[in-house]
């Protein structure tokens, strides 16, 4: 069963058709990734998904329900979770606070005290907890986020650009999270512009250009399609 | 003993400053000597000392709405007035017998707050944020002041309590505990005192366990990064409204105090240099801790008080120049820098021991 459909998406802003009649379904378990070039509607998209933007027209469903009119803390409360592009930290506090106010909901005194210090680990922060979050390297804020966006437990987790900044190595261990996330169950949409992550993860990879799903297929699929590398992979990333 | 080091352990946390036996043996020793002064003290200085504590509480409400929550409001004199004519209407018009006018208190109270709900619920559902709910807020107070000078004219009563336009209104009974032997009037000396102290031990410890809760750590958050906060699963516009009410509750005691205080109240309270006061106290102090605010509001208040001495246009001067300085030296606050300071210092002292 598909656990997220889009159905005929549009959004415009003023004159700009930047969701242009978008149609996805995501199967349960997958991990898919979206691409294609600067400015093709893909951060937009996810806002669509969480509720930060409506659409003019079309219909969201998230496991059967149709969630297009719900509020975005209740889209979250039905398992959706992202990390931004641009990482959305709480800036002024520090790192052991940021995960404590993602886990608080779910744990209490002791227990949270120990989720928050797995966690760390887990980020490979712990050195950094009491650091103040706005102070963490562009990649550090990166690995909070993410890990505040998993402490949720969400089903669908959506990631915008989760490398940007990191070096390849750091790129291949985030791959490999991501992957172990998803053996436990969680299905991942990824936007990334970095294709060694693009190979490492996806099973499916989505094309958008100018607001439209331009391709669809498997990475092998994608990286041989002509087409594709006109619009996007044949710049600079193939 | 349990419980005692569990209430100890939810007073402290990463949103207020001040933790541990030494910071609690010196709030003990503050609080022992603030009892004591009225002994050593005359009734009009004691009353004088009520009067700087009454401004207090519209301090922390903008410490909890502005400082930690993120928005900065006009309308705390809003809500201050309300509740002070609402005391002085709901009292003149039922008497102070059988205890009412502490129900007068509660009730004047619940109108600020009723009214910072119907307020906050237009700003925070309708998605008015930053400088445009200052501003709002703003336009909100200042339409209560030009309301209320303008009701000089005898038809604006309501009951037998005239409204008296500029001038204001007076003569509201104090606040009354009746007792067998003849009522206690608390008027503006050492009975008033003990009365607002204890209130305001109850309202700083209150509102410490409320910000080191899990709620206070929503409220910080949604000031850092609202989408961020939304995106962990918080209804973020009620959590903004619930602390909006609770800071007009805090500001609507203010009022009632102040009332009572002085047993009157005029619209130039809601006015423009009204509503800026609080906001450099707190602003000055460290806006975003309770305990700089309570220390800061004093120290700026009492000074203030000295300069007037000299004259009110001098002491309004200082207060601007105060300000920028603070912007300058310590946009976090004078005293929320010392503070912090003087906590490097003590933990650097501990580490070379
Ligand atoms: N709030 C907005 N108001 C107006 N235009 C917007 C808004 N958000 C995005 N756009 C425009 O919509 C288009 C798509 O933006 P979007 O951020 O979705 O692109 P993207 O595919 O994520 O690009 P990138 O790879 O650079 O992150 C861009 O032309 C952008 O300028
Ligand atoms: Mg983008």
């Amino acid at each position: 069963m598909a656990l997220l459909e889009l159905h005929d998406l549009n959004k415009h802003f003023g004159g700009l058709h930047v969701t242009n009649s978008v149609n996805l379904a995501l199967e349960a378990g997958e991990i898919h990734c979206l691409i294609g070039p600067n400015g093709a509607g893909k951060s937009t998209l996810f806002r669509l998904i969480l509720g930060e933007h409506h659409p003019g027209s079309g219909n969201i469903f998230f496991a059967g329900e149709n969630i297009t009119a719900l509020k975005s803390f209740a889209r979250i409360h039905r398992g959706l979770s992202v990390k931004f592009q641009v990482p959305g930290v709480f800036k002024g506090l520090s790192a052991r606070q940021n995960l404590e106010i993602a886990l608080q909901s779910r744990h209490r005194g002791a227990e949270l005290a120990q989720e928050i210090d797995r966690l760390l680990a887990f980020l490979g922060l712990e050195a950094e907890q009491v650091q103040t979050a706005g102070n963490l390297s562009h990649g550090q804020k990166q690995w909070l986020e993410i890990g505040m966006a998993i402490s949720l437990k969400p089903r669908l987790l959506l990631l915008d650009e989760p490398t940007a900044g990191m070096s390849p190595e750091e790129t291949h261990m985030t791959g490999e999270m991501v992957q172990r996330l998803n053996a436990e169950g969680m299905t991942v949409l990824a936007i990334e512009h970095d294709m060694a992550f693009v190979r490492q993860v996806a099973r499916r990879v989505t094309v958008l250009h100018l607001g439209q799903v331009f391709a669809q297929g498997s990475i092998q699929q994608i990286v041989a399609d002509e087409r594709v590398a006109a619009i996007y992979l044949g710049q600079a990333h193939a | 003993m349990n419980g005692l080091v569990s209430l100890f352990r939810s007073l402290e946390g990463s949103q207020t400053v001040g933790r541990g036996p030494g910071f609690w043996a010196l709030f003990a020793i503050v609080l022992a000597i603030a009892c004591a002064y009225p002994l050593f003290s005359d009734g009009y200085t004691v009353g004088n000392t009520v009067y700087f504590f009454v401004w207090v509480f519209i301090a922390l409400s903008l410490c909890l709405i502005w400082g930690y929550g993120g928005s900065l409001s006009f309308g705390q004199t809003a809500f201050f007035g309300i509740a002070g004519y609402g005391y002085g209407v709901l009292t003149i018009n039922f008497g102070s017998a059988y205890g009412f006018t502490f129900v007068a208190l509660f009730l004047a109270i619940g109108m600020a707050a009723m009214f910072a709900l119907l307020l906050g619920y237009f700003m925070f559902f309708g998605r008015i944020a930053g400088v445009f709910l200052g501003i709002v807020t703003l336009a909100v107070t200042l339409m209560l002041e030009r309301f209320m000078a303008q009701t000089a004219g005898p038809e604006w009563r309501i009951g037998s309590a005239r409204l008296n336009g500029f001038n204001g209104m007076s003569a509201m009974p104090p606040l009354t505990i009746p007792w067998p032997g003849g009522p206690i009037v608390l008027i503006a000396d050492i009975g008033l005192y003990y009365f607002v102290l204890g209130l305001l031990v109850l309202v700083y410890l209150g509102l410490r366990i409320l910000m080191n809760s899990s709620f206070g750590n929503v409220i910080v958050a949604i000031r850092e990064n609202p989408e961020r906060a939304e995106m962990l699963g918080y209804d973020i516009r009620k959590y903004q409204l619930i602390t909006f009410v609770i800071g007009a509750a805090l500001a609507g005691l203010s009022g009632v105090l102040y009332t009572v205080w002085g047993q009157y109240i005029t619209p130039s309270s809601m006015g423009m240099t009204a509503a800026s006061l609080p906001l450099i106290w707190v602003a000055v102090g460290g806006r975003s801790d309770l305990t700089s605010t309570v220390i800061g509001t004093l120290v700026v208040l009492a000074a203030f008080q000295a300069l007037t001495i000299y004259g009110s246009q001098y002491a309004l001067v200082f207060m601007g120049v105060l300000l920028v300085l603070t912007v300058l030296i310590a946009p976090n606050g004078l005293v929320l820098g010392v503070m912090n300071w003087l906590s490097r210092l003590i933990s650097r002292y501990r580490g070379a021991k």
